[in-house]
């Protein structure tokens, strides 16, 4: 069985030029903001074989859309909710009764916050995929469009059902870093295999070939087994654990040393004690579609952390799909620090997969 | 839609699912008494543990209903001889003169032999001497192999080549790194990649080219070279090519000039003048032979006089009046494929350049640059259309641009464009190699043999498909509607458990349930 959840507010705020929906609904109903999600969400089941069983939340949390598409629904969980009242906290419970229900894949209408809400309910335990209807879609938990979508999870319904993890990105909502909007990385979701759906090259900034990914992984392990490492965040970093034998952190940064990991999900003041005067090479990725390896969702590597460890000692790893998905534009430095900044800028050889780097500017 | 197109379209099945039991195509006549008393029965020198307990599973057809199938199979291609193909840009693909054709199936050319003793085959030895003198002139280097049999393989040559040099100077371990361009052709860094290089790859800068203080921080005491291709696959000339080369050269590398497609500057600028020491030419791109679908090929790969005692064995030489293989060369890298290449590849490239001479190959490329900036006007005019970089930029021989805009504006994109081509009698606009650097993108190459009226259609079809696009996104998406299949699923071309092969495969298939089913 499907699972359907469907966040009506998801988009508002961007056709009235606001940076999300996520507490601004009533803001975006003021502008006069028209919601569309039912429409997308419809626009993906009308894709899926009529005999495909379907359960949706109630109301206009799926209810609506499956009415919209024509599709009676299997399985409808928990009360009818109106879309005017609807909350992150409606889409949790809905995901959590679509769970229980025993859905084998959950197709969720939204954005990035509804990808946060999908990932901090059921994490990758369930397999689940986007249909892009939010004012954000960073994550590459989508598919490129509601038909793609649709198409998609029919696909992987009745076919071999290969699946790989997608991260799950959202503006940090803990406040702006430097007077500046920082993508974090949240998590990850397991979601249908399919090549050229997911995740176009407008938003693929976690996209991942993972010939390339293990490339890296296995490349940075051989060469760096011996050395002191401090991995940050991201799925490339957990591929770079993975390969040297070791449990790393997703979300956080790691100090490795002698094939342990001495400092799991450090924070500055930890790291900083841990690092020795023998120093360390750090590791970075890109996070988000901004380009940023230093200053967004990892400020534990702060510049006193990156100092002790050797400045010259930062190494960057992106597969050449993050890199392309950048346009062109330079990765970029913010550590709070300008003088550090402006010893990590200029001209860096990526690893960018086994044995092949990439000369890229940072800025 | 005004496409006035419509292939054929069979519901036509395997040749396995053809035919019954016991049917056949030609029966030969059994010998005569006197041949059976004579030679041995042909299994007899087979040893047992070699031959087959049962015979092969294959189709049994007679010949008639053979023919048909596989005309019927002829019917729903899109090859050069019945859709104008210029669209699959990178690949060159132009019109193969007929009378070429004619010249390589003579008994002459297709009753040779490589084992022929040299005194026999004197013709074709020095058509494959003269084939290398016209590549020296055309590329300004001295000596030329044409035993590689594609493209790749010559860049695979050149490596080798460059691996050579260098351990002949005691440098090999320590140089070991190729530098290349991610707009370069993707063998660039395959082949060098393959022969054991580490890749260090330049992105463009803001011209569409790579930046000289890019490869300036890719250069070391580790660089054995660069392999570029120059325009690029974006057909953007890189005007500092000339810095590039001096800066290698001083930091003791050699420099490879990909010129697979010499289309946009064969006859105007040479790989010598550039400075570079290497250089290649696909015979199956620049110089008309048929690209024959991954059939026998020949990629040339020529070299400074100095590297050319590094070139496989043998190479052609000529000896007074007579023309010999010189195979006694000690510090060849050795062969990379059997014998002196492809004869018949050889003889349609020697003919069509001999038949245009220096004054008609330059006309080649001017005319396929104005061929490429005539198409860039007319798609210029396609709504949501794009440059992705400056568009002070003259394109050379071929184009690529963007069709994000017009994505995002309707859902369509540029492979949707390109699937909706062949309902206009077309084959389809190549997009990109990977990974897509430039979003959405498309990349024609109207090489020198089309004609206005054939860049005219194209630039309509295009317009025309837009045009729906914008009125009704859902009908191109659907499309195409005239050819001889609709649109396909192409995940399964993704999946590696559900491609079949071959036959055996597909009968291993449907026994044995797939791993993870």
């Amino acid at each position: 069985m499907i699972g359907l959840v469907v966040n009506p507010v998801a988009g508002l705020g961007g056709s009235v030029g606001l940076k999300g929906t996520d507490g601004l609904v009533e803001q975006a109903r003021a502008l006069g903001a028209i919601p569309h999600a039912h429409e997308r969400a419809a626009l993906a089941l009308r894709q899926l074989p009529t005999d495909l069983p379907i359960a949706c939340a109630g109301g206009d949390m799926g209810e609506t859309s499956m009415h919209l598409a024509g599709r009676e629904p299997t399985l409808v969980v928990g009360a009818a909710i109106d879309g005017t009242q609807s909350t992150a906290a409606d889409t949790c419970a809905a995901v959590a009764a679509l769970a229980a229900a025993g859905v084998e894949l959950i197709l969720f209408a939204g954005g990035d916050g509804t990808a946060r809400d999908i990932c901090s309910t059921v994490g990758d335990t369930i397999v689940a995929l986007g249909i892009p209807a939010g004012v954000k879609i960073q994550s590459a938990t989508f598919a490129q469009s509601p038909r793609a979508a649709g198409e998609l999870a029919a696909a992987w319904y009745v076919g071999r059902r290969r699946e790989r993890v997608a991260e799950v990105v959202d503006l940090d909502d803990s406040g702006t870093t430097h007077g500046r909007v920082s993508p974090r990385l949240y998590g990850t979701l397991r979601v249908p295999l399919g090549p050229g759906l997911v995740a176009g090259t407008k938003s693929p900034s976690n996209d991942q070939d993972p010939a390339a990914l293990s490339g890296i992984a296995d490349r940075v392990a051989e060469r760096m087994q011996d050395t002191t490492l401090l991995l940050g965040c991201g799925t490339t970093l957990a591929a770079i654990g993975s390969a040297l034998g070791l449990q790393t952190s997703l979300l956080g940064v790691d100090l490795v040393r002698n094939g342990e990991v001495v400092v799991y999900d450090g924070t500055e003041a930890e790291l900083l004690t841990a690092l020795t005067d023998a120093g360390a090479t750090t590791i970075v990725t890109p996070i988000g579609g901004q380009g940023f390896v230093l200053g967004r969702g990892n400020q534990q590597l702060s510049p006193a952390v990156l100092r002790r460890a050797g400045i010259g000692r930062l190494t960057v790893v992106a597969t050449p799909a993050k890199l392309a998905a950048l346009g062109g534009r330079p990765l970029l430095v913010d550590t709070g620090d300008e003088e550090t900044d402006n010893e990590l800028r200029g001209w860096h050889k990526l690893v960018t997969g086994y044995d092949e780097e990439t000369i890229y500017r940072v800025e | 839609m005004t496409a006035q197109f419509q292939q054929a379209r069979w519901n036509e099945p395997l040749l396995s699912d053809i035919g019954t039991p016991g049917e056949r195509g030609f029966i030969p006549s059994p010998p005569e008494a006197e041949i059976t008393a004579r030679v041995p029965d042909a299994l007899s020198g087979i040893p047992a543990s070699f031959q087959r307990a049962e015979p092969p599973r294959l189709p049994e057809v007679a010949q008639p209903q053979l023919m048909r199938h596989f005309m019927r199979l002829s019917q729903e291609t899109m090859g050069n001889d019945v859709a104008v193909d210029f669209g699959l840009g990178t690949c060159t693909m132009k019109y193969s003169p007929k009378v070429n054709e004619h010249l390589v199936r003579l008994p002459e050319v297709s009753g040779l032999h490589p084992l022929q003793h040299v005194d026999t085959v004197q013709g074709i030895l020095e058509i494959l001497w003269r084939l290398e003198q016209m590549l020296c002139a055309i590329s300004g280097l001295d000596r030329f192999t044409l035993q590689p049999p594609s493209g790749s393989a010559a860049v695979y040559t050149n490596a080798s080549i460059v691996r050579a040099y260098h351990r002949s100077r005691g440098e090999g371990e320590q140089r070991n790194e190729i530098i290349s361009s991610i707009f370069s052709h993707p063998c660039d860094q395959s082949g060098p990649y393959s022969a054991g290089y580490k890749i260090v790859q330049l992105y463009p800068g803001p011209n569409g080219y790579p930046e000289v203080d890019a490869l300036k921080a890719a250069l070391s005491d580790r660089t054995a070279g660069i392999v570029i291709t120059n325009p690029e696959d974006t057909g953007i000339y890189n005007p500092h090519i000339k810095e590039f080369t001096r800066l290698v050269h001083e930091a003791g590398g050699l420099c490879v000039y990909d010129q697979a497609n010499a289309n946009g500057m064969m006859g105007i600028a040479r790989a010598k003048e550039a400075g570079f020491d290497l250089c290649h030419f696909n015979m199956h791109k620049t110089f008309s032979s048929p690209h024959n679908g991954m059939g026998p090929a020949m990629g040339a790969s020529g070299v400074r006089e100095d590297l050319a005692r590094f070139l496989p064995a043998p190479v052609v030489e000529k000896r007074g009046d007579l023309f010999e293989l010189d195979w006694n060369r000690p510090d060849s890298i050795g062969k990379i494929r059997s014998f002196v290449g492809n004869a018949q590849i050889a003889v349609r490239s020697y003919s069509w350049i001999l038949a245009l001479g220096p004054d008609g190959i330059r006309e080649v490329a001017e005319t396929a640059v104005l061929n490429a900036n005539y198409l860039a006007a007319l798609l210029r005019e396609v709504p949501g259309m794009s440059q992705p970089f400056p568009t002070s930029n003259t394109p050379l021989e071929q184009f690529r641009w963007s069709l994000e805009g017009f994505k995002e504006e309707t859902g369509v994109g540029s492979s949707d464009i390109s699937r909706n081509l062949s309902d206009y009698g077309l084959q389809p606009v190549f997009t990109s190699h990977h990974p897509y650097l430039v979003p959405e993108p498309i990349t024609p190459e109207p090489a020198e043999s089309f004609s206005k009226a054939d860049l005219d259609t194209f630039g309509n079809a295009f317009m025309d498909i837009a045009r729906r696009a914008q009125a009704d996104p859902d009908e191109v998406l659907n499309g195409p509607y005239r050819n001889a299949c609709r649109r396909i699923d192409a995940a399964a071309l993704d999946d590696p458990d559900r491609w079949v092969p071959s036959s055996r495969a597909e009968r291993t298939r449907n026994r044995t349930p797939v791993k993870g089913d």
